[in-house]
């Protein structure tokens, strides 16, 4: 199968809709096509760690990061989040691409509904980053991601917290390597957020578990 | 080649790793009952090698019933056979149960509580109430 170029990933994605009321609480803002492409594209070019892989999505959200894994050939992938609405628009997302081999489960990650240790090869997540009411989460999201990765997972954590979760994860029996140091563009979403927009640095970081 | 599909669904696949075992008072909460309403057979693309390292993580046994208690086990063995890894039509079959037969609509019963997670739309709810955790 032909990689996708980033350019021609993140030109895919921007099809892929966002959420429609995005709900302070559950940290929900959209990953930016731009940066699932060029994750995504790194995850296959670098690590060949998707395609015909069994990929699973922590947090999954309107679906940006699990279609481009879908379309980067990935052999099957399950999808999971708390939210009904974002799984909607998941949906909703998915029926526009020719894709088949994706899962949707309604859940709570923290307390993931599966019984299989080790099901994935790879889990990919951009996990909220806990820095609303619920500290912390983006280090209960990784614990859960390591236990079902059989070979790594990615995911998407704030700079500034770098050492203590690759602390968190070297204690779990994964290996951390930052592969990119990101700016990520949050969006004025949500009511409170006085500027237009707020850059936060954000790396995103590989977890190998082999 | 892809075939197109309208909507995704919960594949076989997906409900031989799920559980209920999160719940209070449940332990192993598995394998979950399938009350199906609405089922869909597609026709998906197969990739052998795909199928051959799913099925070391499968639980045969719960397979197996899962699929023959929608009427569809067609004719997989109830054991699963050694040395499949080279057989084509056997990984074909399993292909054909795990990832072609969907459930639309229905509900995933807890074999210890008699929990009811509903499917809509394709989508498992296994999302648990404060009370129940």
């Amino acid at each position: 199968m032909a990689l996708f170029k980033p350019k021609a990933l993140e030109c895919q994605l921007q099809n892929v809709k966002g959420f429609e009321k995005p709900k302070v609480k559950l940290e929900q803002y959209v990953t930016s096509p731009h940066i699932a492409a060029h994750m995504l594209h790194t995850i296959q070019s670098t690590f060949d760690d998707l395609e015909g892989k069994f990929v699973a999505d922590l947090g999954c959200g309107c679906g940006v990061l699990t279609i481009g894994a879908a379309l980067l050939g990935a052999a099957q992938c399950v999808a999971f989040d708390i939210d009904p609405d974002a799984l909607e628009m998941f949906t909703l997302n998915v029926n526009e691409f020719d894709i088949c081999n994706i899962d949707t489960v309604l859940c709570d990650v923290r307390f993931i509904p599966v019984s299989w240790k080790k099901t994935f090869d790879t889990v990919i997540m951009n996990p909220p980053f806990g820095t609303k009411h619920q500290q912390g989460i983006d280090l209960q999201f990784l614990h859960v991601a390591l236990n079902l990765a059989g070979k790594s997972v990615y995911s998407l954590h704030k700079t500034s917290t770098r050492k203590y979760v690759m602390q968190k994860a070297e204690s779990w029996g994964a290996k951390p390597k930052v592969l990119a140091e990101l700016r990520y563009d949050l969006p004025a979403t949500y009511k409170f957020h006085r500027k237009h927009s707020v850059d936060i640095d954000v790396d995103l970081i590989r977890f190998n578990l082999e | 080649m892809v075939f197109r599909c309208a909507v995704h669904n919960m594949k076989l696949l997906t409900h031989n790793m799920l559980t209920s075992k999160c719940m209070k008072g449940v332990t192993v909460g598995y394998p979950l009952g399938i009350v199906a309403k609405d089922i869909k057979v597609s026709e998906t693309e197969f990739n052998s090698e795909f199928v051959s390292r799913i099925i070391p993580k499968l639980d045969w046994n719960a397979l197996w019933k899962a699929a023959d208690s929608i009427g569809h086990s067609g004719d997989l063995p109830q054991q699963l056979m050694e040395d499949y890894e080279n057989n084509e039509e056997f990984l074909k079959k399993v292909h054909h149960v795990l990832l072609e037969v969907e459930i639309i609509n229905g509900e995933l019963v807890c074999p210890e509580s008699g929990r009811k997670f509903p499917i809509s739309q394709g989508i498992p709810n296994m999302l648990l109430n404060e009370d129940e955790l």
